[in-house]
């Protein structure tokens, strides 16, 4: 699979939390010709089972990227015009002049409407827009607006996915879509390659809400050890290095409390010996990842936690390097290949 | 639809080329003649059919808002300042096309997660926003987008049903309406149509071309504020979008003739056109420009009503564009010497 198209796919496709199935059919038809089995859970999350060589019972490897994207709700009408809120963490401060679809009983292009700099008063210029001041316009009639929408109905942004230099991609959703490119074409590659595990790769659901998805699929798929896969924040001007990471140097590997240290340290020598670049995330508590909820499911599974640079973070013009989806997935893929039948993660007291 | 062509067309002000050449090829071979001036002003001549001839200028400009890249980060970023009036708030999210190849860029701002206390309650300065081109460092950005290199937001035109959105609805909405005038019929007046440069910065491009015209009339063609939006203190609307071209009687740079707004309301109401008055003080146009042409031209403002201007996306009236162009349609064959005197 080339990775601008699949990427493109799947961050032009709309998923919010609650409401992933446009994106969940996307990845079905991804996944699909790549897995043994598929399932939906209870919440949604999408379950595609690979099975390894090894004798039954075999353990099994949870790879787990979410599908959900942050986005908007329809909370009220007024003067023909929609109230919104947000769902997840949108960042405020990009919504006036941008492009949205509204899910309604029918998709519904709009604008998040700003009145123009000639009529605003100085003062107002200085403050961002506040969520109750911002309201979408879909350039339809009142009465037409009434039949297709309804409070409730989720909003995504509607932006293309674009190629800019160096290999980077620029566009909505990739926080998490990066990530779901990176275990669709790891599948892909663990189709020609041998290993001995099940894999177990999940697009989870309402991560952005709480982590939901990645509670109730890893209690279903109760694995003998996961890795979760998301963005973390690429190096940007205005944002230190020591809190963000280069975009086209690789993935980093999570270190802390969340991850257990010999699922670290196999993803540590995966890369090495597979000459991937990586960096090393320093966690010192709760990742903000799946891989935290994973880490608690039924009595503890040993977890590690991959993640891809991304800058401008909540934002429609989420941007990665191709280069780092490409390493993850090798990654990944390397490191699933590469679990001896009978390797579990220990501790080194605990006998 | 020209306003599609129009509306995705590459044009910040100083930099119409692709305008100009865009309606140069629409033009030729419905007008007389067709020519461009020093700032470059697209200008055309269309001769009317009638015995006592008045010379019409009409205009609509050109130029769009933009950025303008004035230096380079170590990253590889661009820095930017605006081209024409932009509130700084439209630009964080916004996609780009950086020079006239288009090359893709996008403004993002420091992950809301790594805030600091009140920050969010901060609007970035334009001077602190980059434009990402995906450049390595300094060197590869300075090649790709030197500094000069002007940007547009890159907006796809759409149609929504009765609205169509797109950027730079001011003015390209008054190009394509004049374009419309251009290409049909001709008028018993001679029409004098010209398609500005440099109006969003300071109505440079009408200054010259009245002077050049002498016309013994002049209708300035725009996309104004529509501002028929939910808020809080609503002391006008400005104009409404869906209720009809918009007639200026005064804006912040000059006073219409009142024979030229008696002419369109006439019109109006006599064919049965929806019009309405544009806000009075709000705004410019190519007309404060016009009206003091040479020894003063008698001169007024047409709008089609356009819904959040100088941001990436604006939206019109399809009904608000056709009636623009119906209206200077029966007008300009009812204008009469006694009109102006």
């Amino acid at each position: 699979m080339e990775t601008f198209p699949l990427l493109k796919e799947l961050s032009e496709t709309p998923g919010l939390p609650g409401h992933e199935g446009p994106v969940r059919e996307a990845v079905r038809r991804l996944w699909t010709p790549l897995v043994d089995d598929l399932r939906e859970d209870g919440l949604g999350s999408l379950i595609g089972l690979k099975r390894g060589s090894a004798p039954e019972p075999r353990p099994r490897l949870m790879l787990a990227a979410h599908m959900d994207e942050v986005g908007l709700r329809v909370t009220g009408f007024e003067k023909g015009f929609l109230r919104i809120a947000r769902v997840g963490g949108t960042d405020r401060r990009v919504m006036p002049g941008i492009e949205v679809v509204v899910h309604g009983r029918r998709d519904l292009p709009g604008i998040v409407g700003m009145r123009p700099p000639h009529v605003v008063p100085q003062e107002q210029r200085n403050k961002p827009v506040p969520w109750e001041e911002l309201f979408i316009d879909l350039g339809l009639p009142e009465e037409e607006i009434q039949e297709w929408v309804r409070v409730g109905d989720p909003v995504s942004f509607s932006r293309e996915l674009v190629e800019l230099k160096n290999g980077l991609a620029a566009g909505k959703a990739l926080d998490n879509r990066a990530s779901v490119a990176a275990v669709t074409l790891a599948l892909e590659q663990l189709g020609r390659m041998e290993h001995a595990w099940d894999v177990v790769a999940v697009a989870t659901v309402q991560e952005e809400v709480g982590l939901y998805g990645a509670a109730t699929s890893a209690y279903g798929v109760a694995p003998d050890m996961a890795v979760a896969v998301d963005v973390t924040f690429g190096q940007q001007p205005g944002v230190s290095a020591d809190e963000s990471f280069p975009l086209g140097e690789g993935p980093t590997v999570g270190v802390g409390p969340n991850f257990h240290p010999q699922v670290v340290e196999r993803l540590k020598a995966t890369a090495e010996a597979q000459e991937i670049p990586y960096h090393i995330e320093p966690t010192p508590g709760r990742s903000g990842t799946d891989a935290w909820a994973i880490q608690v499911a039924r009595e503890g599974v040993p977890t590690g936690l991959v993640s891809i640079p991304l800058r401008y973070m909540h934002q429609p013009v989420e941007t990665v390097a191709l280069k780092d989806v490409e390493r993850a997935a090798r990654l990944l893929a390397s490191f699933a290949a590469g679990l001896e039948a009978d390797f579990r993660p220990r501790w080194e007291d605990e006998g | 639809m020209i306003l599609k062509e129009l509306s995705e067309a590459f044009g910040p002000s100083g930099y119409e080329t692709p305008v100009r050449q865009l309606l140069r090829q629409a033009l030729e071979g419905h007008v007389d003649r067709i020519w461009v001036d020093a700032l470059g002003n697209l200008h055309t001549e269309k001769r009317g059919t009638g015995e006592d001839r008045l010379r019409v200028l009409v205009t609509a400009h050109m130029d769009e808002i933009g950025l303008m890249v004035v230096g380079h980060d170590d990253s590889g970023t661009l820095k930017v300042r605006p081209v024409g009036g932009i509130d700084p708030r439209v630009l964080p999210g916004a996609q780009v096309w950086v020079g006239p190849d288009r090359i893709p860029g996008v403004i993002g701002l420091k992950p809301v997660h790594l805030l600091e206390e009140g920050e969010a309650e901060k609007v970035a300065p334009i001077e602190q926003l980059r434009v990402d081109v995906g450049a390595k460092g300094k060197e590869e950005a300075k090649n790709l987008a030197p500094v000069g290199t002007v940007a547009v937001f890159a907006t796809r035109f759409r149609e929504l049903g009765p609205t169509v959105m797109g950027k730079a609805f001011d003015d390209r909405a008054g190009c394509a309406v004049l374009a419309e005038l251009v290409r049909g019929e001709p008028f018993p007046h001679d029409l004098h149509g010209v398609f500005t440069v440099q109006e969003e910065v300071g109505l440079r491009g009408a200054r010259v071309a009245a002077y050049a015209a002498r016309p013994d009339c002049a209708f300035a063609l725009e996309g104004t504020i529509a501002d028929d939006l939910p808020k809080e203190k609503d002391v006008s609307p400005t104009t409404e979008m869906g209720k009809g071209p918009a007639i200026t009687v005064m804006d912040r740079t000059f006073i219409a003739h009142r024979g030229l707004v008696r002419l369109l309301v006439e019109t109006a109401e006599g064919v049965g056109i929806p019009y309405q008055f544009k806000q009075p003080g709000v705004g410019g146009t190519d007309s404060g420009a016009i009206h003091l042409a040479r020894e003063g031209v008698p001169c007024v403002t047409v709008a089609v009503p356009c819904r959040y201007i100088h941001s990436p996306v604006s939206l019109l009236s399809l009904a608000d564009f056709e009636n623009t162009v119906r209206l200077m349609r029966e007008a300009l064959a009812r204008l009469t010497r006694r009109t102006i005197s």
